[in-house]
């Protein structure tokens, strides 16, 4: 690695740059400003926030793991595999990404709710209904997370030599070994900025999940959802709480891009 | 929630008085001088998202009555309008679904005079056409087996859900706490909820994919609609016509026909 | 075991029609310019690439038969492939990657990870088993990407450019190296390159191929004593000009004439050799038979000697030495005359 290789970034770079960081910052800096200090460590150790602050860590980080089983198969297909039609199923995956979270909701009612085309089978045959359970907030979290990492893990494959897996076939693996022990690690960095992305982006999700999975404290209500009805009565508290989830979410991340991220990159 | 009714029946008590006494008279005087005058310029409306199909209707009325006059509205929660107008948006009236919201924007000093009550909505129980669940009463709203909705304690149509579930001493188990109105009736229109407590307006504006069931007992909670002319507003007298217009007869018929109780 | 390969297949706008044996031990190389399909056969060898048409087989076994519908795909194959840039995993050490192709073939771990210790010791890197491989030089990742190839005891290897992506100097070595473990191997071997030196250094027999057919097949000496194509000629060094015989005179296509040495007739080849043609400033007194008016088109430097391009009734190429490159007061755009002995000059038939 060249450590130092320019000293100086050009201008019309710099100046942008600058102005995007205070675009992006800015508004941060606002809630910070307005924030009353006072009134984090109580809402912190208050029991309702609790609840909805680790409802949403764990359900965002089922989504992820979801997203990952699911996600780098389909990445893998829509990078490798030269089955037709694959640039419209490319366009179907990021669907979810220009759709609207509530009507991505909506959506899922028509599919999985209790009138929908598999949730009404689910509900005869199992007993299974899917909506206003935890289980929905992660399924409304995945689908609206997914395509992240799909995209993310579907460009550091290709931009993976691929020449690396004709080497392991060489040597007697079959396309499951090769993916699992060359394809995979080879785009291990990429895989984790994707499931940084997912998780972050579900962390976040409000829409869908307010849609499919409702509002109720303790099953469906997570921290977003908390943060939008406290906005109703009382700013300062949303302003607090959103500003837990993102102590939170930042703390979490740069704990992981010690512990891990950083490994894959070497 | 005892907060809700100690600020509303004063209030509710107040205008009352307002609608028999001298005020009154003085309001008429300024509708009937206002709408003879040509008005012109462009009239803000941020309104109580209930209230779209008639403040629509009643706009394109006073745009037919002033051709030089454009009247824009903003229709949203009543809470994030307060917290708009609150944050110096440019707008002429408010119209808020409850006496709260309009206390943001009157304690700020925002509004020009006393805001008027013209309409109150009260709850209805909204099931999905056919009623599968066979949803009768508010004590259905206790029974566990089926997919509830009620709206969340932190707006209008949940506080006034738990004044009426306490009148009745019912404890409800609903599945979700919707952010507003409009959700809870999603979920009734797609059958994914058995009944919602929502207002009889929005069951009314939802069509025939929803059904209202009267509650016994919905008085416990009326909803009371205020609406101020804004003392920062740019077209003044454009917002003292439309308020003026709301308060009409015919601005009152156009409400009582979407489900609204009036005055 | 000996691998026969008769391959069909179309690769963009060229058609690979190849026809090889390697026997047991044998190394062959294919020798061609860029984009012959040199590389493709060699995927299509090593069950990368179906082929359209032919059979592969080693021995008894089917690799590929396009007619019975036969496709053992890369993995099923027992070979081995040294690749161009190496492609050792960046993720894995050393060790791991010679031992990754034991591992997939159901070897424990431990038993995979010593036999791969065993090849690194032999071709000399014992100590960087633990390193990654993108720390290693370019000779020391030719030595593990050998071993990681040759450590399954292979039918067939395969080795695509093994030296190319290396300094002149460490292809040397490595060169002589490949060699020997070439010569301890017992499988038949296909070496692709571009390198006629690696050919006529490694290889039992060469094949040429040009747009995807062989030109040319011989051992390495065969193949440079008796260059068929311009191409094949140029990359021996020599000057290859095709010809009619009589008697022992040639009657150049291009134009002039070229005493022999021997008595030929009909169409032939005239190859010169750089090294046996002599340059004067003026017409030689005396009387070689080969004499021709020439002017120098270029002039490149070869370690002490000097390559001329000569342009003339006959275009030869001719080495001659920096110190008499200077005497001679040689620049390109001179007029030199260009002399051969008779006995210097190969004809063979065309």
């Amino acid at each position: 690695m060249s450590r130092s290789r320019e000293p100086g970034v050009p201008v019309p770079l710099l100046v942008p740059a600058v102005l995007a960081v205070a675009f992006l910052v800015l508004p941060l800096v606002g809630l910070v400003v307005r924030a009353p200090w006072g009134e984090l460590w109580p809402q912190l150790t208050s029991p309702a926030v609790g609840e909805a602050l680790r409802l949403s860590l764990v359900s965002a980080t089922a989504a992820t793991a979801l997203s990952l089983v699911l996600g780098v198969p389909l990445a893998w297909v829509l990078a490798r595999s030269r089955a037709r039609g694959r640039s419209v199923l490319r366009a179907l995956v990021t669907v979810p990404l220009v759709l609207p979270p509530v009507v991505g909701g909506v959506a899922l009612f028509l599919v999985l709710g209790r009138q929908g085309i598999v949730g009404r089978w689910l509900d005869q045959a199992f007993d299974v209904t899917i909506p206003f359970t935890t289980t929905a907030v992660v399924i409304a979290e995945t689908f609206v997370a997914m395509p992240f990492l799909v995209i993310s893990v579907e460009g550091a494959l290709r931009a993976a030599d691929a020449r690396f897996e004709d080497a392991a076939a060489t040597l007697g693996a079959d396309r499951w070994t090769t993916f699992r022990r060359v394809t995979l690690p080879l785009v291990a960095p990429g895989v984790a900025a994707g499931a940084v992305l997912c998780w972050a982006r579900a962390l976040g999700e409000f829409g869908a999940t307010i849609t499919f999975a409702g509002n109720f404290p303790g099953t469906t209500q997570t921290m977003p959802l908390a943060v939008y009805l406290a906005l109703q009565q009382d700013p300062e508290t949303a302003i607090v709480l959103s500003l837990v989830l993102l102590v939170v979410s930042v703390a979490t991340l740069l704990l992981l891009r010690d512990r891990w991220l950083t490994r894959g990159v070497r | 929630m005892p907060r809700c009714t100690q600020v509303v029946l004063p209030l509710a008590a107040a205008l009352v008085l307002a609608g028999c006494g001298g005020p009154s008279d003085d309001a008429a005087g300024t509708t009937a001088s206002t709408r003879g005058a040509e008005l012109d310029g462009t009239l803000t409306v941020f309104a109580a998202a209930s209230l779209t199909d008639v403040f629509t209707e009643l706009g394109e009325q006073l745009e037919q009555e002033n051709p030089a006059l454009d009247v824009r509205f903003n229709f949203a929660g009543s809470s994030a309008l307060a917290t708009q107008i609150s944050q110096g948006a440019p707008a002429d009236v408010f119209a808020s679904a409850d006496e709260p919201q309009m206390a943001v924007v009157t304690d700020a000093g925002l509004a020009e005079g006393d805001p008027a009550v013209f309409a109150s909505n009260v709850l209805q129980i909204a099931v999905p056409a056919g009623n599968p669940a066979e949803v009768g009463r508010l004590a259905d709203f206790a029974r566990e087996e089926l997919a509830l909705a009620i709206c969340a304690p932190q707006v209008p149509c949940g506080a006034a859900a738990e004044d009426v579930f306490a009148a009745a001493g019912v404890t409800p188990r609903p599945d979700t706490l919707e952010e507003d109105v409009r959700a809870a009736l999603t979920k009734v229109e797609l059958g994914e909820v058995d009944a919602a407590l929502v207002y009889t307006t929005d069951v009314t504006a939802a069509g025939d994919a929803v059904e209202g069931v009267d509650v016994p007992g919905a008085e416990q909670a009326v909803n009371e609609y205020p609406i101020a002319v804004l003392a920062e507003g740019p077209n003044p007298e454009a917002a003292a016509a439309f308020v003026d217009l709301v308060r009409s007869e015919e601005g009152q018929q156009a409400l009582a026909d979407a489900g609204f109780r009036i005055p | 075991m000996t691998l026969s390969a008769d391959v069909r297949v179309a690769c963009g706008p060229l058609t690979v029609d190849l026809d090889l044996e390697v026997a047991d031990g044998e190394v062959l190389a294919v020798l061609g310019p860029n984009g012959a399909g040199k590389s493709t056969l060699l995927r299509v060898v090593a069950g990368l690439l179906p082929p359209d048409g032919g059979r592969v087989a080693v021995g008894a076994e089917v690799w590929d038969d396009v007619a019975a519908g036969v496709h053992v795909p890369a993995h099923g194959r027992r070979l081995g492939m040294v690749f161009q840039d190496h492609l050792l995993f960046p993720h894995l050490s050393v060790t791991d990657n010679v031992a990754f192709g034991l591992r997939t073939r159901g070897t424990r771990t431990s038993d995979a990870r010593r036999a791969a210790a065993a090849w690194l010791a032999r071709v000399g890197i014992a100590d960087l088993g633990d390193r990654r491989p993108g720390r290693l030089s370019g000779g020391q990742a030719q030595r593990a990407a050998l071993a990681r190839a040759l450590v399954g005891e292979p039918a067939v290897l395969l080795l695509d450019e093994p030296l190319s992506a290396l300094d002149a100097r460490t292809r040397l070595t490595v060169r002589a190296e490949l060699r020997r473990h070439l010569a301890e191997y017992a499988g038949s071997t296909v070496l692709v390159t571009h390198d006629p030196i690696d050919a006529m250094a490694l290889a039992d027999r060469v094949v040429v191929v040009e747009e995807g057919r062989v030109v040319q097949a011989g051992t390495p000496a065969d193949v440079s004593r008796h260059p068929r194509t311009d191409y094949v000629a140029r990359l021996v060094g020599l000057a290859l000009l095709p010809g009619t015989g009589e008697g022992t005179t040639v009657r150049l296509d291009g134009g002039g004439r070229v005493a022999v040495a021997e008595e030929t007739a009909g169409p032939v080849f005239v190859a010169v050799r750089p090294g046996s043609v002599a340059l004067y400033p003026a017409r030689p007194a005396g009387s070689p038979r080969n004499v021709w008016p020439a002017r120098l088109v270029s002039a490149t430097p070869h370690g002490s000697t000097v390559r001329c391009e000569l342009d003339g009734e006959v275009p030869l190429v001719a080495d001659v030495t920096e110190a008499a490159y200077a005497e001679l007061g040689l620049a390109p755009g001179a007029a030199v005359w260009a002399a051969v002995k008779a006995s210097e000059v190969a004809v063979y038939d065309r």
